[in-house]
């Protein structure tokens, strides 16, 4: 009995404590709620929010509910946050494998690029990124066109929209070209293992992924065409692009900003991974015969992963809150609209901050989940 | 005798502490906010975070404006001296909570008074200290000399969690005209991204405009159009729940705009109180009790005219000095043609 309660003793004062701390805060806030005449509840979540957000990837604008409005913030989050992974994992590998690199050049200018970037704060990154990379754009009227058909401007990145006919056809070619890849794979891997043979599998994928879409246009009815972005007028000196799809330039600096800081952490990671892995193991590769490239793909990497995927994780984690930053140079993210503008529209503090503090912890939450159930996958399995 | 003499000094003593006391708890029970400022020494004041003309710091970290000048009149008036304010500045997203959470007791930053502002979120605004109206300011050289001749497409940058957004909205749908709101958390950022060109127009209230014009990189390739697109009455706010608080701020407000009605200077303000008018007489602290009701000393009203100066003053130094805005439009008085009129203090 005396041994469970020593046991159990620190942990029921612990729980204790925590409740009384939070129990204090609740009633504190309350009492003053109500001092003050303000009311507590989400009802407000239904209302019409009345204002509008320059970007959206759902139809929104005013007349719409401010749970629209929440939704708005929270995929223009997901979606920078997104994007902002995807280039910070491809640069931080390059990097990171750069600054392995016996080459002198290389290996220095990725160790300078990483002590660069990671020691300036990020936010004063972004500003630099939106304020003076602005002011280097031109105008609508002045920009070139790159490649013809898309224009780079102060007012944002305009591409022409593509516009589909018969697009499911399409989809389903591509859809049955990645699954034959995945069937092909599995084959040749089975293949390789009872037979020892080499399948060009890389080839044969890159064949595919190809050839079917192709075909979806030649006999599917396919059709493809494009929309261009063109220059109009708005008053004497101020144009805009009319037609095709306009990135914001507050999405780009913040995308880019995100990304080339948290790739520098990345790249470290990386590098670390690789080190991580003994000289003796690249030595017994090489000596059993294998080339230089199946040493790194079959040998070095399924161990260095195993070190990299869980520093790698903190910095999506880091990148996905660091997002919120956004608030400073007017991408409508989740902090921006709902933290921001529907906070002031409503007066909610308490709502709306415990709302967006639970989105930031629910997404946080699930890119751990997926990349723990990566690093399980990827776990030496002891046989 | 002299034994007498030392006792009846300590009775005298005694009953003078209990006097204070007394009269302090009084002061004390009809406000808290007001005990709280006197305990500590200082008001504490939410402004901007840099609108030249309202509230602004300079190099030094010296607060000017009409909106400072607020404060600072309660401050003379409950601490006696002008400079005994703690200045915050504040971003229009925080500028509310701060005031409900306590960490501020005035809000004095060119706030609009609005029905759901007074009446959902536990604010009181306590009387206008500067008659506004939103409008737009576009760069010289793209031609625009109205809003009717926006077209769809234009691009407008504003602030986040202010009546701009929702106004600006009302706007444009009212004309069926596209926009494209860009908005950003601070007055700083939105300049900036005006000013290199990411807007077509820059949209807040006019006097905003008017001081922000003189942030740009070159002031003369803006102007401001001529249209007004909604009332935006600006004063200072308090926390509810503590009346006499509020009396006290208002009535600063208030004796700065009479003041000047009768002519009151900070430079007359002592001579004043021989004049033989009576309200004027009250003004400055000669006749009548008009600070009792607040806890407050009779010369309250005397220190805030000294030591501040009257609206037409600060006016002057803050607002037409600096080029703002020279012509005061409707803040002049009644009197005079505007629509400056307060309740008379007696």
């Amino acid at each position: 009995m005396n041994f469970k309660l020593k046991d159990i003793g620190p942990q029921l004062m612990t729980v204790i404590a925590v409740v009384l701390v939070f129990g204090f805060f609740t009633y504190n806030a309350q009492v003053n709620m109500e001092n003050r005449g303000i009311d507590f509840g989400y009802g407000f979540l239904s209302q019409e929010s009345s204002f509008d957000v320059q970007f959206s990837l759902i139809e929104y604008d005013g007349s719409h509910s401010y749970f629209r409005a929440y939704l708005v913030g929270l995929l223009n989050t997901i979606l920078v946050s997104v994007i902002g992974i995807i280039f910070a994992t491809i640069l931080g590998v390059i990097v990171g494998i750069a600054r392995l690199s016996p080459n002198y050049l290389i290996n220095k200018f990725a160790a300078f690029y990483v002590e660069f970037f990671r020691n300036i704060p990020l936010l004063l990154q972004i500003f630099f990124w939106y304020f003076a990379a602005l002011r280097a754009l031109p105008l609508p009227q002045d920009a070139e066109p790159m490649f013809g058909i898309s224009f780079l401007t102060i007012k944002g990145l305009y591409v022409p929209a593509f516009i589909w006919q018969n697009f499911n056809i399409f989809f389903y070619s591509v859809v049955a070209a990645i699954i034959a890849i995945i069937v092909i794979r599995i084959h040749a891997k089975k293949l390789q293992e009872s037979q020892g043979k080499q399948t060009p599998v890389l080839l044969i994928s890159i064949g595919l992924i190809l050839i079917l879409p192709l075909l979806s246009f030649l006999i599917g009815g396919v059709r493809l065409s494009f929309e261009v972005p063109v220059l109009k007028q708005l008053a004497t000196t101020s144009f805009i692009y009319e037609g095709g799809v306009s990135l914001p330039p507050e999405l780009i600096a913040l995308a880019l900003s995100l990304s080339l800081y948290t790739a520098t952490f990345i790249a470290e990671c990386v590098r670390a991974g690789i080190q991580g892995v003994g000289k003796g193991q690249k030595e017994a590769a090489a000596s059993i015969g294998l080339t230089p490239n199946q040493v790194l793909k079959l040998v070095v990497m399924p161990q260095a992963l195993r070190i990299i995927i869980p520093p790698t994780t903190n910095q999506y984690l880091n990148l996905t809150k660091n997002s919120s930053l956004a608030a400073a140079i007017a991408y409508p993210d989740l902090v921006l609209v709902f933290a921001g503008t529907a906070l002031m529209q409503t007066g909610k503090a308490i709502e709306i901050v415990s709302i967006t503090m639970f989105t930031y912890l629910s997404l946080s939450i699930s890119i751990s989940i997926l990349m723990n159930w990566y690093n399980k996958k990827i776990a030496i399995t002891e046989k | 005798m002299f034994k007498y003499l030392k006792q009846l000094t300590s009775l005298v003593a005694m009953v003078a502490v209990l006097f204070t006391f007394t009269t302090e708890s009084m002061a004390a029970k009809k406000s808290k906010t007001l005990k709280n400022t006197q305990k500590k020494g200082f008001v504490r004041c939410g402004v901007s975070q840099g609108l030249p003309g309202f509230s602004n710091a300079d190099a030094a970290g010296n607060w000017t404006g009409v909106d400072v000048d607020v404060c600072r009149a309660v401050a003379a008036a409950v601490l006696g001296d002008a400079n005994k304010v703690k200045f915050t500045p504040l971003s229009a997203k925080e500028r509310f909570t701060a005031l409900t959470s306590g960490e501020i007791d005035i809000l004095s930053r060119n706030t609009t008074w609005t029905l759901s502002r007074d009446a959902d979120i536990g604010l009181t605004f306590v009387g206008v200290n500067f008659y506004d109206g939103q409008g737009f300011m576009v760069r010289k050289s793209s031609g625009i000399t109205s809003t009717s001749q926006f077209k769809n497409g234009i691009s407008a940058c504003t602030n986040i969690g202010t009546t701009t957004e929702l106004n600006m909205r009302d706007f444009f749908n009212s004309r069926g005209i596209s926009y494209e709101p860009v908005a950003f958390e601070k007055a700083d950022e939105v300049v900036a991204a005006y000013d290199a060109g990411r807007c077509d127009t820059y949209t807040t209230d006019k006097s905003g405009l008017a001081a922000q014009r003189t942030k740009m990189k070159n002031p003369d390739e803006h102007i401001v159009l001529p249209e007004t697109i909604s009332k935006e009455p600006l004063g200072p706010v308090v926390r509810q729940g503590d009346p006499v608080w509020e009396d006290i701020v208002r009535w600063s407000l208030n004796t700065m705009i009479e003041a000047e009605e009768y002519g009151i200077t900070s430079s007359n303000a002592d001579s004043m109180k021989t004049s033989d008018n009576p309200q004027i007489k009250r003004l400055v602290g000669a006749e009548g009790e008009m600070g009792a009701a607040f806890g407050l000393d009779n010369e309250w009203n005397l220190r805030i005219i000294k030591q501040v100066g009257n609206y037409g003053e600060s006016y002057k130094r803050n607002i037409a000095d600096t080029g703002i805005l020279p012509d005061r439009g409707p803040n002049e008085l009644w009197t005079k043609g505007g629509i400056l009129y307060v309740p008379p203090s007696r």
